[in-house]
């Protein structure tokens, strides 16, 4: 496969800066300032002392027996990026972004955030760093990842409420964005996924690639081998570019991506955009996109706020074009089951959004015996545990405790 | 000559600057529009902008935000914004400017696109999120059926950027008054001159400015400085305000008469 993207941002067809024109000299300097940082051995220096010994990087490549064996088939190694500070791999970028945003002088930082993942990644490297942070969530969001609203602004960051449209993730870019055209000479605006205009997907790939490149050499380590796939969860796609990017070259290496099959396979209730959707331009950057027949956004569904968005990131609608890497949907109820299975089998919660990757895993895994399976996962699920609670009602009664397994 | 072209010359003649009218078609529903923009050219606009509406309008303020709303509500979609072209064009010349972020056009399909927009009589076409880096093939199709190509210029842009933009454009160029979504504010933001000024170095192209901009004596100022002004969010307020009241198109009338007046040169 040819390097992508090419110099302005185009993976293939998509990608690209699909911006108003107030946007276009910023990111032009933000591409700038990041060509800079990679070739700046102190700025690399800086980043991989905090990956080391404030995120916590390398993550574990843990071999999860249990599971396996209840399994019956491919051997399931777990990529522990749910070990990190925060709880989640999105402090990777955000470490990165800080630093970015140092060197480029701006004092004010602003986020979306959908999980809220990437809003408390982002509240925390502003903490570390003293700069104001500002993060738009849209409140159905609020609503569901309370925990991290709170996180959030115990960590001095402010949380603004979007309220428009589905709001969720795609309003709280949209409202980002805005205060960004706005506040454009003093404001960073640190985008959490592989998303938006050039240089975001394939800057935010390369703070993530660590995933990938680690889990290679560890599992070379374990199996002396390469394992034969790899599964990730793909909202914008940050966890699965970086946990794949490192085995694209590997062609026997299976990329599986796992986007949200939501409640149904009715347009507005998943977030499925291969199956459901087409080749579209939103936030900035054109890709697969889930609307309707008149070109406007369809509204999404997921019962994880992360993976709950209508575009993809461009890098995987390249990915998946070319046939190099695979995309499926996991529904809402599956990723529950697999998220309960993951608990009491491994002592592990798990993230609703890595849920859907190890819920594919669950399905593939038996009919691969003699296979290695390396499944990300890229969020734990304290966060998410109130929607734990809605979703298994009887471990809330006073005899919860004697329900079995 | 487009009507786009042929406007800016008359202007140029009379020593005049012009009034554009930007309005979200559809609001607050399709049936509507068409006499909102005959009222508004009875008032004086010059051109008219129309808005056609999306689910994530990321350069608009709350105001064209809710419009966008209460248009795609009233089932508007871009054959219904082309249809309005047509009934304002069956009874006037007035030039159209198609004003749009890229994905209903997108999945119109561009080449469709051209050809319907020339024969519902559209005379040019803006596209909020569409870079010049990203243009080429869009613009080859919309050109080939001889309609205008305007692109936005920023108080951000490097003089790089602005040539380019002067080079993608045609018909005239429009300048973003002010970093920021659309809306309005209580003055006029200092970028204008120096935007104009190197705008003026680069291109002989007409020069509107906009953003920003809802009353009189501010299109006043910027006509001293451009050949136009243009005017958004207020319009589309007292369409929000007014919009269940029959006497819409005769306040919307009397805004235009009176922006119209506040940009007059004395002779």
């Amino acid at each position: 496969m040819i390097s992508q993207p090419d110099e302005k941002g185009h993976f293939g067809p998509y990608g690209g800066r699909y911006v108003p024109e107030t946007l276009m000299a910023p990111l032009e300097d933000v591409e700038a300032a990041w060509r800079e940082s990679r070739e700046d051995p102190a700025f690399q220096a800086e980043l991989k002392e905090l990956l080391a010994t404030y995120a916590g990087r390398p993550t574990p490549l843990y071999f999860a027996r249990r599971l396996t064996e209840s399994l019956g088939g491919a051997r399931i190694y777990l990529k522990r990026e749910d070990l990190l500070h925060t709880g989640a791999h999105k402090i990777n970028n955000c470490l990165g972004q800080v630093l970015l945003a140092r060197r480029m002088g701006k004092k004010r930082i602003i986020a979306e955030t959908g999980a809220g993942q990437h809003g408390v990644a982002t509240a925390t490297v502003c903490a570390l760093f003293g700069l104001e942070c500002i993060v738009y969530m849209g409140e159905e969001d609020m609503r569901r990842q309370r925990l991290n609203v709170f996180r959030m602004r115990l960590l001095g960051a402010k949380v603004v409420g979007v309220s428009t449209g589905s709001r969720t993730l795609k309003d709280a870019i949209s409202e980002a964005m805005r205060d960004w055209v706005t506040n454009v000479s003093t404001t960073h605006y640190l985008l959490g996924s592989a998303l938006g205009a050039h240089p975001y997907p394939v800057m935010v790939r390369d703070f993530h690639r660590c995933i990938g490149e680690e889990a290679r050499v560890q599992i070379l380590e374990r199996e002396s081998k390469l394992p034969d796939a790899i599964l990730a969860c793909v909202g914008g796609g940050s966890n699965a570019i970086g946990a794949f990017y490192a085995f694209i070259p590997d062609g026997s290496v299976k990329l599986i991506g796992i986007e949200a099959g939501g409640r149904s396979e009715k347009l507005g209730e998943h977030a499925a955009r291969f199956s459901g959707g087409a080749p579209g331009v939103l936030h900035g950057a054109r890709s697969y996109l889930l609307q309707d027949e008149h070109g406007q956004v369809s509204l999404t569904h997921s019962v994880s706020a992360g993976l709950d968005y209508a575009l993809i990131g461009p890098e995987h609608a390249w990915l998946h074009d070319q046939g190099r890497a695979e995309y499926v949907s996991i529904p809402d109820g599956e990723a529950l089951a697999a998220a309960s299975r993951l608990c009491r089998t491994e002592g592990i919660i798990p993230a609703l959004e890595s849920a859907h990757a190890v819920a594919e895993a669950l399905r593939r895994a038996p009919t691969c015996p003699g296979q290695v399976f390396i499944v990300n996962l890229s969020g734990r699920g304290d966060k998410d545990i109130d929607i734990y609670r809605e979703n298994f009602p009887e471990l809330d009664r006073a005899d919860g405790d004697t329900q079995s397994a | 000559m487009t009507r786009i072209a042929k406007l800016f010359e008359r202007l140029g003649r009379e020593d005049q600057p012009g009034l554009i009218a930007y309005i979200t078609a559809g609001d607050p529903d399709p049936g509507r529009t068409a006499s909102l923009v005959l009222a508004l050219e009875r008032g004086g606009a010059d051109l008219i902008e129309l808005g056609v509406p999306f689910s994530d309008p990321i350069a608009d303020g709350p105001v064209i935000q809710l419009a966008s709303e209460r248009a795609l509500r009233a089932g508007t979609t871009l054959h219904s914004v082309l249809d309005i072209a047509r009934q304002i064009r069956a009874q006037s010349e007035i030039p159209l400017l198609l004003f749009s972020y890229m994905n209903p056009l997108v999945r119109y399909g561009f080449e469709a696109l051209a050809r319907d927009a020339v024969q519902a009589g559209i005379d040019g076409c803006l596209f909020t999120d569409l870079s010049v880096e990203e243009a080429d093939p869009y613009v080859a199709s919309i050109r080939k059926a001889g309609l205008d190509t305007v692109f936005l210029a920023a108080p951000t842009s490097t003089m790089r950027r602005l040539q380019l933009v002067a080079q993608y454009s045609t018909g005239f160029v429009y300048l973003v008054s002010r970093t920021g979504v659309t809306g309005e504010h209580d003055s006029l933001s200092d970028s204008i001159g120096p935007l104009v000024k190197n705008m003026r170095a680069v291109t002989s192209l007409p020069l509107a400015v906009g953003f920003g901009i809802s009353r009189p004596e501010q299109a006043a100022t910027v006509g001293r400085l451009a050949d136009a002004a243009v005017v958004g969010t207020a319009i589309v307020k007292l369409v929000q305000r007014h919009g269940a009241d029959p006497d819409l198109e005769s306040r919307l009338e009397s805004f235009a008469r009176d922006l119209k007046q506040g940009l007059r040169r004395p002779a």
